[in-house]
């Protein structure tokens, strides 16, 4: 019996695991290593954000869901990787310590013949000052991050909007909170999100919105923009977005990096090397993701980590990680089968992997500073990969060490990305887009790196329909109801 | 008068070199009958790119 072990419960993590578990049957183990007792549909924490959605619309209890999958749920967190066993143990080990279950703080050493590392990202908070320490959110700004956060979120809006119905005026201010952001997404969906509500709620005219970002033009959205089909021209993501904030009346500032946080304002520095105060009465900033900081050790008990992850802490895979400059980079530098160079029973999939470089252009003020965003691995591509790493371990396992590895480059994977604009069952908005591939591909597409028949975007009510749709479709799916499979990544 | 399209231009130089809908095109996005057919295509544009993908 082969023993299987996921490190996170996230998106991917959890998509890897349950196929692993299918394919498998009971005649190996699956094991999950997660330090949260409920899996979270993130994409829809922006309406929990807003009050529109309830925390536990948005979240479930893992446990019966893996008992009836027969899957072995260990609520911990892991710590550090052992890939050759140690002095006292001939087998691979990940060490973890609980977090839940009656064991907390306990530790256990969990052998495994293959590993997937889908731990998600470490919430950067720390990285920039005031906005807060270390994993955690800070005191003067929000995040939606987690649904406890965008709980916390919808709470301080509603004050926001209480002040202003009394005459008070509020600056919003929206974004990411670091030179090294991604998931600008997420900050695009929140504020008009919070827009529309504001809105509804009468106050509009008392309120003033920014949109703070480190994209070097409004669109970007980690991928370098996208050029896509709209009302029959091919258009700049860069038009298609700022046509949304001038609408709405959001204003706008791009290449900007959020150096320190205080109450009530910001302090930034742009592409241009200026610096400058923004003062705000709500503020939801978008922190930095890094690996989640876990270590690895050979059997002599030798520090590995360098060789197994990559400086930012994500997991190296198998991807091209001396492209070099800008100009060199290509889409086949992007990994296909997510399996680690120097151990063949360790793989990373969703945020954990560590990318070959980022796909914007990479850009830094005239002090040094790197403002650009940081690729982004959620959502579609991050399930597809989940699903392809599953495919190649119980492939590996039952069919043996020379079975074909399963490939998702997401240089060769399109996406579709529903953006809400505002919740509402006849009055909602959203922008539904597609892109294919999510990384552009210079050599086989020279335009616009992208294939423009399958990249399109469209904003209306018919885009928030599909947004809650696959809400329901995706909540449905990770609890394994009947035809959970059916329901594509 | 002013249209409610033609506002926002003037709130400074960034919002003033955009394109922002007019009152038809902002009516369509949440109109029943068009959004429904919008859904449709968008549905099957969408299913493409993930058949695509997998």
């Amino acid at each position: 019996m082969a023993r299987v072990v996921i490190l996170g419960g996230g998106v991917s993590g959890h998509t890897a695991a349950t196929f692993a578990a299918k394919w498998l049957g009971n005649s190996h183990e699956v094991v999950v290593v997660t330090p949260n007792a409920k899996w979270n549909w993130i994409p829809s924490n922006i309406w929990v954000g807003v009050g529109q959605m309830s925390k536990e619309e948005v979240t479930f209890d893992l446990d019966p869901v893996y008992k009836k999958a027969g899957i072995t749920y260990k609520q911990a967190k892991a710590v550090s990787l052992n890939p050759e066993g140690s002095a006292n143990e001939t087998q691979p080990f990940v060490t973890i310590e609980y977090t839940g279950q009656g064991k907390e703080g306990e530790s256990e050493e969990v052998t495994y013949d293959y590993v997937i590392n889908a731990t998600g990202p470490k919430l950067n908070f720390g990285a920039t000052p005031g906005l807060g320490e270390g994993s955690q959110l800070g005191e003067h700004t929000v995040s939606v991050c987690t649904a406890d956060h965008a709980e916390h979120a919808s709470h301080k809006l509603q004050e926001s909007i209480e002040k202003m119905k009394k005459g008070e005026r509020q600056k919003f201010l929206i974004g990411t909170g670091h030179g090294m952001c991604t998931c600008q997404g997420a900050a695009f969906e929140y504020i008009f999100n919070v827009e529309h509500e504001i809105k509804k709620a009468g106050v509009r005219d008392m309120a003033d919105m920014k949109w703070i970002s480190n994209e070097s033009f409004l669109g970007d959205f980690g991928m370098g923009g996208l050029h896509m089909k709209v009302g029959g021209y091919v258009v700049s993501s860069k038009i298609f977005s700022e046509s949304l904030y001038a609408e709405r009346g959001v204003d706008w500032m791009v290449g900007a990096h959020v150096s320190k946080v205080e109450a009530g304002s910001i302090d930034y520095e742009l592409l241009d090397g200026s610096t400058g105060t923004e003062n705000f009465d709500f503020a939801m900033l978008i922190p930095p993701f890094a690996g989640v900081g876990l270590k690895a050790y050979g059997k002599d008990g030798a520090d590995i980590t360098a060789t197994i992850f990559a400086p930012n802490g994500f997991m190296k895979v198998d991807a091209n990680y001396a492209a070099g400059t800008y100009e060199n980079w290509k889409a086949s530098d992007w990994p296909r089968t997510y399996q680690n160079p120097s151990y063949s029973n360790m793989f990373a999939c969703g945020i954990a992997f560590a990318p070959p470089h980022i796909i914007s252009k990479p850009m830094s003020s005239p002090n040094g500073t790197p403002i650009n965003p940081t690729p982004p691995r959620t959502g579609m591509p991050s399930g597809i990969i989940g699903k392809a790493v599953a495919h190649s371990v119980c492939d590996l396992i039952t069919k043996g060490e020379g079975a074909h590895l399963h490939e998702a480059s997401m240089a060769e994977m399109g996406a579709a990305c529903v953006a809400s604009a505002g919740k509402g069952l006849t009055t909602g908005t959203a922008a539904a887009m597609t892109v294919f591939p999510v990384v552009p591909d210079f050599e086989k597409y020279p335009g616009t790196g992208r294939d423009t028949d399958y990249t399109f975007g469209e904003i209306g009510l018919a885009g928030h329909w599909i947004k809650h749709i696959l809400h329901h479709l995706f909540m449905y799916k990770a609890q394994l109801k009947p035809g959970w499979t059916l329901v594509p990544e | 008068m002013v249209k409610h399209e033609e506002v926002n231009f003037a709130r400074n130089d960034q919002s003033n070199t955009t394109m922002i809908p007019g009152r038809f095109a902002r009516a369509m996005r949440t109109n029943l009958i068009w959004q429904f057919i919008r859904f449709v295509i968008i549905n099957l544009k969408m299913l493409v790119v993930v058949s695509k993908s997998h």
